[in-house]
């Protein structure tokens, strides 16, 4: 199912800096949206979409508020756009942050990507969203982050990204 | 084609020419990461390194939670502890890391990662200091190194004389108001304008601290010689290629913004977001009663701002109703109102002055609020929840706006304490 969250989503939303206390992902899938959404993180299932607003993930730089929603199983995040340091966060972590007019999704809608087209897909609906994926983050994605990325290619390959 | 001061500083760090939408990978002056975004930085480090770049540009901080206020933060933090030990780092105890890297660390003209969202304000310096998360951080402690797109900059002039009672926290509450808090996404802000020349460091780093807000990769304002004052002040190296660190005359800016603050008032920001901002005198008529009065964190508690707290309230009694904290940002601001005789005037009076550091702006300790109850903050940030209860009220304001609710119990315009 979608999760569908308004504007402005701030990482004191999704993980709250008084719960943010600890070093494990098992953890933090638990205090997920723990006051904004409390039933979230105990109806949360595998390859669930978070759905957002504009300017998701705004506010502290805590790279808990991806690593939460991802050790939630989350499969991707569809905002309108993201903060930037929630972004950067994303595509580090791999976890896809697409960009796309959310408007129109619906708890219950089938959703799918593709890269190719750079679209989303609503298969409820049979409507297709133009949406943003960068290539840098497709790459990420599929290596599972970039700290897995950089364990591959050494540390030097960094720059190797963007060509 | 010319270049903004933002475009040479990574042109400088990237060993090349760049501009606006072109990635680079460049190399650090300076990587920080703070007693909460550095637990998270370890495991990563570990994955792919060894041994820090340089152990001497790396910063790490308690500040956020420190001394441990329960056994979570202490485990955390006794972690890094153990990491700092493996690679020789030391750990720093005396102050809010904003704080410190400015009085300290950062030059004009550096490119510092922070692995902490309020790292903008480093900017207030000349340098470029951008927020990351922890993955980041981990990989600039490897290596000296991130990779950067390199972002538009945004021009915003202020100008005109500042009213009596009005501060740099309210230039940036204004700005706020306009930009909204995803106005300056990815962008930087570059800071000018009369108004912005005369003001000092500590006070064009209100601004660049709060710029974080409306979602930009960094702020920053031409150094010049407040610039040179503060860094003298500092006991800091002094000299900077001024002509360098300068905007091009013919530089690409992504728009300018215009400022006037000839007539600006007192203002304060709503919960739960920065630009729900008015003026102090028409939220005074509301009769708000505040339970806390916070003057600390990274945006507003240098010694500036308690010489104003201390001038507003000679001849004043606090209403005992109202708790007041009182944070000083960092050490050696602590020692300065210690030597000037402020903390035992705050202390009678019935203020209290906490340890440096975050203090309770992000509700994890030092004055956590309870439901309904309503604080004025002169942090930066009024998210739900973000101070404790999700049912609290933060108001953001400057330490003058501050200073005067502490006296009457409720939000109140701070002109008629201000001689």
């Amino acid at each position: 199912m979608n999760w569908i969250f308004g504007d402005n989503i701030n990482t004191d939303l999704i993980t709250p800096g008084r719960y943010n206390i600890t070093t494990d992902p098992k953890e933090l899938a638990k205090i997920a949206f723990i006051e904004h959404r409390p039933e979230f993180a105990k109806k949360v299932k595998l390859n669930d979409f978070v759905i957002g607003g504009k300017n998701f993930g705004c506010g502290s730089s805590r790279e808990t508020a991806v690593t939460a929603l991802s050790a939630c199983g989350i499969k991707a995040i569809i905002a309108k756009s993201y903060a930037r340091i929630f972004y950067r966060n994303c595509m580090n972590q791999g976890m896809l942050a697409i960009i796309a007019n959310t408007d129109n999704i619906e708890e219950q809608d089938k959703l799918e990507w593709d890269f190719k087209r750079q679209e989303i897909i609503n298969q409820t609906k049979n409507t297709h969203l133009t949406a943003i994926m960068p290539t840098l983050m497709m790459k990420l994605y599929k290596e599972g982050g970039i700290i897995a990325y950089l364990q591959k290619n050494g540390l030097n390959s960094v720059g190797k990204l963007f060509k | 084609m010319g270049q903004t001061i933002a475009e040479k500083i990574f042109s400088r760090h990237a060993g090349r020419k760049v501009y606006a939408g072109d990635f680079v990978v460049a190399d650090l002056d300076l990587v920080m990461a703070h007693d909460t975004t550095c637990a998270w930085a370890i495991e990563p480090f570990r994955q792919i390194a060894k041994k820090v770049w340089n152990r001497k540009k790396i910063f790490i901080p308690f500040d956020h939670a420190f001394p441990a206020p329960n056994v979570q933060m202490a485990r955390l933090q006794s972690e890094i502890r153990k990491f700092a030990d493996e690679q020789k780092l030391s750990i720093t105890v005396d102050g809010v890391c904003h704080q410190i890297m400015s009085e300290r660390l950062i030059n004009p003209g550096d490119l510092v990662l922070g692995a902490d969202s309020h790292s903008p304000t480093g900017g207030g310096l000349g340098a470029i200091t951008m927020g990351v998360g922890s993955t980041d951080a981990a990989i600039a402690m490897a290596t000296g190194k991130c990779w950067f797109r390199i972002p538009q900059t945004i021009r915003i002039n202020v100008t005109g004389k500042l009213p009596k009672g009005v501060f740099s926290k309210d230039i940036i509450l204004m700005v706020a108001q306009k930009f909204g808090p995803e106005g300056g996404n990815y962008c930087v802000f570059e800071y000018g304008g009369d108004t912005i020349r005369k003001l000092s460091v500590p006070a064009r780093l209100t601004i660049t601290n709060m710029s974080a807000e409306m979602g930009v990769k960094a702020a920053i304002v031409e150094p010049d010689n407040n610039t040179k004052k503060y860094l003298m002040e500092n006991k800091r190296e002094h000299n900077f290629d001024r002509k360098f660190l300068r905007s091009d005359k013919d530089a690409k800016y992504e728009k300018t913004m215009e400022f006037d603050v000839k007539d600006l008032v007192p203002l304060i920001a709503k919960p739960p977001d920065i630009d729900r901002v008015s003026p102090v005198s028409e939220v005074e008529k509301e009769k708000i009663k505040v339970d806390q009065v916070f003057i600390g964190s990274c945006t507003n508690c240098r010694i500036e701002d308690l010489d104003v707290v201390y001038k507003m309230w000679q001849k004043q009694t606090l209403n005992p109703k109202t708790r007041t904290i009182i944070t000083p940002a960092s050490k050696k601001v602590y020692l300065q109102a210690m030597a000037k005789g402020y903390i035992r005037f705050f202390m009678k009076l019935g203020a209290i002055v906490l340890t440096p550091g975050c203090g309770p702006c992000l509700g994890r300790h030092g004055g956590v609020l309870y439901d309904n109850e309503v604080c004025v903050s002169t942090s930066n940030r009024n998210f739900t929840g973000r101070m404790g209860s999700p049912k609290s009220f933060i108001y953001l304001a400057s330490p003058a706006t501050a200073a005067a609710s502490a006296i009457t119990g409720y939000i109140t315009d701070p002109r008629k304490y201000i001689k």
